[in-house]
């Protein structure tokens, strides 16, 4: 069949400037789905907590905001999303999933984004800002906007919040099922599971509603929007346990490849390929990428950039309705 | 493509379930130099975390203080207190931790909720320069009032009274004496330095150097937390499984929760409280993998049922000689945190488990300190921010629930006010109700018109006219009222209008002539609006044949700004015939009637009805499931902003 998810394969990305640094090229003519060989473990008690929470949290923003989207940006994290979200409802996603499209994506993330849509059956927005890409619009005066001409915290909020502000606007949602985690950053830490954002986008971090026995914010006024942060209690080992016990296709690119100066590189978080740097890593394995988790002592989001550029620099953006 | 490895593979030492812990304490009393230590210690820092802070707090020209590893937001450095829950993990060799820190300040309670009521234990903190304070006692009443059993009790800054062991004494004998009235049992009392890192981790400030407490020898707080264990999963208990959800994406209905409590096996019999209907439980769903035949407590599952019933969101599913309470009236321990007082009388919105139902507070009995445990005041009519009382409360319509003690998830409910969940409470006992003094506390509290969003807010529904049509004899009287009986019994504002109460009075100057029909249609769709505008879910039993009499009836309703739904109530005319309940057919049959639809009068069936039920081939109770699971979502009041058009 021609929308066959197997008949997507990655072509030959080796003259794409995101591969001008460290981290090669795919190989040409493979799948763009890396599929991990199912390991069952003994002790799995606690993965088996955090997914029950997760279907919980998934089904309560579906049943409270019947007008709701999932972003996905494509990641370890969203793909979970996805596949907890098949698992809350039978198989089915009932509401629309979101990629804001930054147009600085490396180029085998959209192949598999398109093998995703086939393979998951993803009713799938994408959005780019495109008034501030070309300079046109509101953007008339400051001309287009991009990492080559401006600061990557000035990019990501124009070519991700306003961009979700613009697709938010459109589209009336009045929910957001999200994968951020508390243990990505001190200001995620602070998160609640349903996280109320005004018409601005603001997040009022100072005075959060309460939350607990499981009964949370499930309303808000017409033009603001809650947040259901679904991932919340997963730390990032977690993450690589689960997508290994349900063997979660994901993207290659978390796994080690050989650069050009001999050394293995692999990228633990994945974001715009002009500011998203590899790790050095062996980790060429689920097995591998969980071990090294154990003793790493650096940061996930270390290898991105708009996060310290300044000091605060996170806490402004998510202030301004960043995830 | 993916297989499953044979032989299972052990996770990583320390990859045990993680324990919760929360910290909590009087303001200032050390809290977040525990926590930044603890980190410190246990090396559960990303490499530069503390270069970091030590440059951030040279900037602000501070020395540098472990509490900043934590307090990572700008405003709080400013200020140096906490101000929001803050959840970060590390782990001893034994296990993963989740650490909460709550906050000291008064006007934060919610928070230090926020925080608590997750927690599987506590580290609860006293300075011992400034021993106990309002808030080290009323924190741990809250600790008692959530259930957390799991304390320890580390009397920090002991560096500041010269590691005396005498006024450690004093604090842990003045501690004891105040658990011991709440009924809380701390596991240990350790004395601490968390700025100097003494029985911590290690007992001594740094390897090599004296132990400045050689007079203490038991735990530190690291190897007391190891003592503790996540709480387990309440399987040995009686099943309740509350509905979350009712999906049909594909062939399969499929209802959804989560087990709180018991097991739930394969051809197991529910019951489903409120409505207390029955059926056997047909499969455990599970889209990645084979169908199970057996759930636990703990988890979300999708099951379908044999025989199709109504359920809803918020129906408590148990085993019949297990069931829970249901009553409409019940005592509580309630604490309140809303900008606004709780006022008796007026109603709120009341969450139990995915049970939502309007509530009102009926009397306020007393009204606790929870620092000095003393009744602040008696029997009165509302409960401030802060407060903890001891109260009655009543729902519209039965509430299903359990005993704190026996079943904590079905014991615990909370309150919003304002959109937010403003207070919670505790359940210790429910109560018959008395009828006759509830009416007479009703308290109106609005000025002005009555607005529809009004009565939807006090119904907690909106208006609707649900048009069943069909031949005589297809069901349609005995559909509305059965759906009325349901509705009416889940607290709903329901009325049924069909030939008994219009034909005789309203239209008894009409016969049925063609357009005499239309006129009856036409005046019971204006009828059944003005029902609706007062806030009623309205079902109609008219054979009402024409097509275009019932596109009118549709366009009258949905002009005046109601939920319209059509409902085909479809039996062929040879069984309806047969079944002849009232012998109309053989009449009309023998010329003794004119114009009787089927007969000598047309039917025109509805091409797009909202529903179609096939009477010949459903039960009565089948019937009115799928046209309660039509209508109750779409009347329900989904938010507010849902109303306040």
């Amino acid at each position: 069949m021609s929308t066959s998810a197997s008949d997507l394969l990655l072509p030959d990305f080796s003259s794409h400037p995101a591969h001008n640094g460290k981290y090669a090229p795919p190989i040409a003519g493979s799948c763009p789905a890396f599929f991990p060989e199912k390991v069952s473990r003994t002790d799995s008690a606690h993965l088996d907590a955090l997914e029950a929470q997760s279907i919980y949290l998934i089904r309560e923003a579906f049943h409270h905001f019947k007008n709701l989207c999932m972003p996905w940006s494509m990641g370890k994290d969203s793909n979970v999303l996805i596949w907890l979200s098949r698992k809350a409802f039978g198989g089915h996603i009932p509401y629309p999933l979101l990629h804001i499209d930054t147009t600085y994506e490396f180029p085998e993330m959209l192949v598999y984004r398109d093998w995703a849509v086939r393979y998951h059956d993803l009713n799938l927005i994408v959005k780019i800002n495109e008034d501030a890409r070309a300079g046109t619009g509101d953007y008339a005066e400051r001309g287009p906007i991009g990492y080559e001409t401006a600061d990557p915290v000035t990019v990501t909020h124009e070519l991700k919040t306003a961009a979700l502000q613009q697709v938010m606007a459109e589209h009336q949602w009045s929910a957001l099922i999200t994968g951020i985690r508390r243990d990505e950053d001190p200001t995620r830490a602070k998160e609640r599971y349903f996280s109320p954002r005004n018409k601005d986008f603001e997040w009022d971090y100072k005075d959060q509603p309460p939350e607990f026995w499981n009964q949370f914010t499930t309303s808000c006024a017409a033009g603001e929007h809650v947040r259901v942060q679904a991932l919340l209690d997963w730390s990032e080992r977690d993450i690589w346990l689960y997508i290994q016990k349900e063997g979660i296709p994901i993207p290659h690119m978390y796994f080690a490849r050989e650069g050009k100066d001999g050394k293995k590189y692999r990228f633990r978080s994945l974001g715009c390929w002009p500011i998203s740097g590899p790790v050095e890593s062996e980790a060429d394995t689920i097995d591998k990428i969980i071990d090294e988790l154990a003793v790493t002592t650096t940061s996930e989001r270390a290898g991105r950039a708009q996060d310290h550029h300044e000091r605060n620099a996170m806490q402004k953006l998510r202030a301004k309705g960043f995830m | 493509m993916s297989s499953v490895s044979s032989v299972p593979v052990s996770l990583a030492p320390g990859q045990t379930s993680r324990l919760r812990v929360v910290f909590v304490g009087h303001v200032d009393h050390g809290k977040s130099t525990l926590i930044g230590r603890i980190f410190f210690d246990t090396n559960s820092l990303p490499d530069g975390k503390v270069e970091q802070i030590q440059k951030a707090c040279a900037e602000e020209g501070m020395d540098f203080e472990y509490a900043f590893l934590l307090d990572a937001l700008l405003e709080e450095q400013e200020q140096n207190i906490t101000i929001d829950t803050t959840q970060i993990q590390f782990k001893t060799a034994k296990r993963p931790y989740v650490i909460i820190d709550a906050p000291g300040h008064k006007e934060f309670l919610k928070n230090m909720i926020t925080g608590a009521a997750s927690a599987d234990a506590a580290v609860l903190l006293i300075a011992a320069n400034e021993g106990v304070q309002e808030q080290s006692r009323r924190h741990g009443y809250l600790l008692s009032l959530l259930g957390i059993k799991q304390v320890v009790v580390a009397v920090n800054k002991m560096d500041l009274v010269g590691y005396s062991q005498e006024i450690f004494d004093a604090v842990q004998t003045e501690y004891l004496a105040f658990l011991a009235r709440i009924g809380v049992e701390a596991r240990a009392f350790v004395p601490i330095s968390a700025r100097n890192g003494v029985n911590v981790a290690g007992r001594t400030p740094e390897v090599g150097a004296p132990n400045p407490m050689l007079w203490y020898t038991g735990p530190t707080v690291l190897e007391m937390l190891d003592t503790f264990e996540p709480p387990a999963p309440l399987v040995a208990m009686p099943l309740r499984l509350p509905i979350q959800d009712v999906y049909r994406f594909d062939d399969r209905r499929l209802l959804v929760g989560r087990i709180e409590s018991g097991t739930l096996k394969v051809g197991d019999a529910l019951v489903f409280s409120p409505n207390n209907k029955t059926s056997v439980v047909a499969s455990i769903e599970n889209w990645s993998g084979p169908h199970r035949s057996q759930a636990l407590a703990g988890e979300s599952v999708a099951i379908t049922l044999k025989e199709q019933i109504f359920v809803q969101r918020g129906h408590i599913a148990s085993h019949e000689e297990t069931a829970p309470i249901e009553s409409n009236r019940f005592k509580a321990r309630l604490f309140w945190m809303g900008k606004r007082p709780l006022t008796v009388g007026q109603t709120y919105k009341l969450k139990l488990a995915t049970q939502e139902l309007d509530a009102e507070v009926v009397s306020v009995e007393r009204v606790i300190d929870a620092s000095t445990l003393e009744t602040v005041t008696g029997e009165r009519p509302f409960i401030n921010r802060n407060d903890v009382a001891e109260v009655t409360l009543q729902t519209r319509g039965a509430l299903v629930m359990d005993n704190h003690d026996r079943n904590p998830f079905m014991g615990r409910f909370v309150i919003v006010d304002e959109r937010q969940v403003a207070g919670g409470g505790i359940i210790h006992g429910g109560v018959y109700s008395d009828r006759t003094k509830v009416k007479s506390a009703n308290i109106y509290w609005s000025e002005g018109n009555v607005l529809p969003r009004n009565r939807t807010l006090r119904n907690g529904h909106r208006g609707a006219v649900v048009w069943l049509t069909g031949l005589s004899g297809s069901g349609k009287s005995t559909i509305a009222r059965q759906i009325e009986r349901e509705l009416f019994n889940a607290g709903r504002q329901v009325y049924v209008l069909d030939g008994d109460n219009i034909r005789h009075g309203l239209n008894s100057n009409l016969g049925f002539a063609p357009e005499d029909r239309v006129e009856n249609i036409r005046r019971v769709a204006e009828v059944a609006t003005l029902m609706a505008d007062a806030g009623l879910i309205v079902v109609t039993a008219f054979i009402s044949p024409y097509l275009q009499d019932r596109r009118r009836a549709r366009e009258i309703v949905l002009e005046g700004g109601h939920e319209f739904a059509e409902i085909y109530v479809d039996a062929p005319l040879a069984v309806c015939e047969a079944r002849d309940v009232k012998g109309l057919y053989k009449r009309a049959r023998a010329g003794e009637i004119e114009e009787f639809t089927g007969i000598s009068a047309p039917y025109e069936a509805p091409e797009n009805p909202e529903l179609r039920v096939q009477t010949e081939l459903l039960t009565l109770e089948e019937s009115v499931s799928a046209v309660l699971e039509y209508v109750v979502p779409r009347v329900r009041a989904v938010s507010e902003d849902d109303i306040a058009i």
